[in-house]
């Protein structure tokens, strides 16, 4: 689904990703793990197509065709969402209504019908209990005044609606306590699936108690430097980054 | 002032001399004729501000000048049924009071159900039939010193509002007020003049609606006065939506007793040389003012909104909030200017502009001014120029939405703010929608909003 080659990025002139491999294919969940500055904001971002980094070097194919050609709404309609670190709060555009336009395009991109507000609205409350979200929320503007907890919870939740092939989580886990990043980790779980795939992108071990990568890779100055099990994560708690240089 | 009138002026002020000289001898010698007269003298003396006028620094009404205009109002002008129709808000339930360039409309206004003891006739009528309680009011709300624009008005009133809501009384419905200027055969300009008088613990909504068709050339030149007794509360919509070639200068003059309460929303769509003035005295203590503002422009249109409260008794209270989208080589000004008197103490001031800038050409002049002559105040001000939130770009269009319409959303967004201070349900609407036809890529937006 994913191949990214030899991928070297710089912000600035800075360079970030320095020679960076991965492949991910459809039903897997990859963990990548790395010290802060390490470059997994930035894998995160490149991938849904933010302004304002060079790739200099390397490609990421998506579906067999060049990614990084790709608008990010383009993006978004073919199957990629990123599950932001910090979910920007938007006054004024209503979150539910968004939400909607944004479930509409992806699916005329499908070639799939628009769905009507009633049909809209069932599958809202469907999806809403799987990350026990306040009603509340869905009608005040995007993200505002939402705590961190409930700005994570409504990233999932917006995922869980969008039913994205590609999904990227960046430190999904971050500013949430213990009840928090359970209901998060299950609401992920239980979009696991052959065709969908994962990328975690955390700092810490903990998320992956709740949901478990077929993969974890260790990103380090812009390169990911080791690759392995479920297993390998747990051993970097341990340890901490230091023991891999 | 100007402090010299010059040869070119002269010519200009001639024009206007003419067309008074026609007007006076139609009125014959009424009680008002020695205000006109004073405030024409006045007019001819100091001419039109230029920029050297502090107030009119970013303002050159050159543009105004150099058109020669009709001053006095043609009432023969067949308007178009649906025209009016479209303009007047239709789908709400209103005291409709229209106005075609210039000239009361009977047949297109409806003064009914309303209760007896309120007042609400065309200034023509009033001037003739209400002279003693004019005489107490009219020009008394304005600082006589104020613009030469006021003046002009004064000098010119044919027709306008006279509003007298008694004492106790509250109207459920909006008055709603509108200046319909349509194609003349040639360059006109009207001088509106309302009169509003609020009894002690009155409730009223008053809309003011200034609309012209096309491209027509026209100047308006408006002047309201309000008077706000004890208690009193006013809720005033002001909407400028004037034709691209026109010229309009407004003036909303208030002056709150206490405990009175005025809120003020404006949004200004309209127009190629703009001048909003708010002018308001707070007399008594507890009395508060609300100004809420939009401002969107594009192409060369010119939009200055200039604001001026004093705060004249202790405990009174000014909260402004201004906002500009400004696209093409537009321009626009924000002026705010507050004034503590001495023993005003224990007052709050509240005063933000925040814009919008979408295009590269695009300017704006925002100079907040405050004076202080108190020492237990608690004033703040602010002022911000800024683009699109990149962030919010990136995370709408990450969500499937495309680049335009994600700026246009935000856009959107970033107007209704102001908006979203009106408690009026379907007066808010309204100038969403408004609102929404101005943006650019509007179409684009419905589904969000």
């Amino acid at each position: 689904m994913l191949n990214i080659k030899d991928l070297y990025t710089a912000v600035e002139n800075k360079k970030i990703l320095e020679g960076l491999n991965l492949s991910v294919n459809a039903g897997e969940v990859h963990a990548i793990m790395g010290p802060n500055g390490s470059g997994k904001s930035t894998l995160a971002n490149i991938l849904a197509g933010k302004d304002g980094y060079q790739v200099t070097q390397g490609s990421v194919t998506y579906e067999d065709k060049n990614l990084l050609e790709l608008s990010p709404e383009e993006r978004a309609r073919k199957g990629v969402f990123l599950a932001f670190q910090y979910p920007v709060e938007i006054p004024g555009v209503n979150n539910i209504y968004l939400l909607k336009a944004a479930l509409n395009a992806i699916r005329k991109h499908k070639s799939e019908p628009e769905l009507d507000a009633m049909e809209f609205m069932s599958l809202v409350k469907e999806k809403m209990k799987l990350v026990q979200m306040n009603e509340d929320l869905l009608t005040r503007s995007v993200n505002e005044g939402f705590s961190g907890g409930e700005k994570k919870r409504n990233e999932v939740f917006q995922m869980a609606i969008l039913e994205p092939k590609l999904a990227i989580l960046d430190e999904t886990d971050s500013g949430l306590d213990i009840d928090a990043l359970k209901i998060v980790a299950e609401g992920v779980n239980s979009l696991r699936n052959k065709e969908r795939a994962f990328i975690l992108v955390t700092h810490y071990q903990r998320l992956l108690n709740y949901i478990k990568p077929d993969y974890v890779h260790v990103l380090s100055k812009g390169k990911i430097i080791k690759s392995g099990g479920p297993e390998l994560a747990i051993e970097l708690e341990e340890k901490g980054y230091d023991w891999i240089h | 002032m100007t402090g010299f009138i010059n040869k070119k002026m002269k010519d200009i002020i001639d024009n206007y001399a003419a067309d008074f000289t026609e007007l006076q001898s139609i009125r014959k010698n009424d009680w008002f004729s020695k205000h006109r007269k004073s405030a024409f003298n006045f007019f001819k003396e100091s001419g039109f501000p230029n920029t050297k006028n502090e107030d009119w620094k970013y303002t050159d009404t050159k543009p105004i000048t150099k058109n020669v205009f009709s001053n006095i109002s043609n009432t023969n002008i067949v308007a178009r049924d649906n025209e009016v129709n479209e303009i007047i808000f239709k789908d709400l339930e209103c005291i409709n009071l229209v106005f075609i360039n210039g000239a009361y409309s009977e047949e297109y206004s409806d003064i009914k159900n309303i209760s007896d003891k309120v007042i609400i006739k065309n200034m023509a009528n009033a001037l003739v039939n209400d002279e003693n309680l004019l005489k107490e009011h009219l020009t008394q709300h304005i600082d006589q010193d104020s613009s030469s624009f006021t003046a002009l008005n004064t000098a010119f009133i044919q027709d306008g509002i006279y509003i007298n809501i008694p004492k106790d009384i509250d109207i459920e419905r909006p008055i709603n007020i509108n200046y319909i200027s349509m194609d003349g055969s040639n360059a006109f300009a009207t001088h509106p003049r309302n009169l509003i008088l609020m009894g002690e613990n009155s409730n009223a909504t008053i809309i003011e609606n200034y609309v012209g068709n096309g491209d027509s050339n026209y100047f308006t030149n408006s002047v309201t006065e309000t008077f706000l007794s004890q208690g009193a509360m006013l809720k005033h919509y002001k909407i400028q939506q004037e034709s691209f070639n026109a010229f309009h200068i407004g003036s909303l003059n208030t002056s709150l007793s206490k405990d009175s309460r005025f809120e003020s929303h404006s949004v200004s769509i309209g127009g190629a040389l703009v001048r909003n003035n708010i002018n308001a005295n707070l007399n008594g203590e507890g009395a508060e003012i609300i100004m809420n503002g939009l401002y969107m422009t594009d192409n060369a249109q010119h939009v200055d909104n200039h604001t001026h409260v004093n705060h004249l008794k202790p405990h009174t209270h000014s909260h402004q909030n201004y906002r500009g989208v400004l696209n093409g080589k537009s321009r626009g000004v924000f002026n705010g200017k507050v004034v503590v008197h001495p023993k005003a103490q224990k007052i709050e001031a509240y005063q933000n502009n925040a814009n919008l800038l979408l295009s590269d050409d695009s300017e704006i002049d925002t100079k907040p001014e405050l004076e202080i002559y108190a020492d237990d105040v608690k004033c703040t001000h602010g002022a911000t120029v800024g683009q699109l939130d990149d962030d919010m770009l990136f995370y709408l269009r990450s969500r499937a939405v495309d680049e335009q319409t994600a700026r246009s959303l935000l856009t959107y967004a970033f107007a209704d703010e102001v908006l979203n201070e009106i408690n009026f349900k379907e007066i808010k609407n309204k100038l969403e929608q408004l609102v929404i036809s101005r943006l650019p890529d509007s179409s684009l937006i419905r589904e969000y909003v």
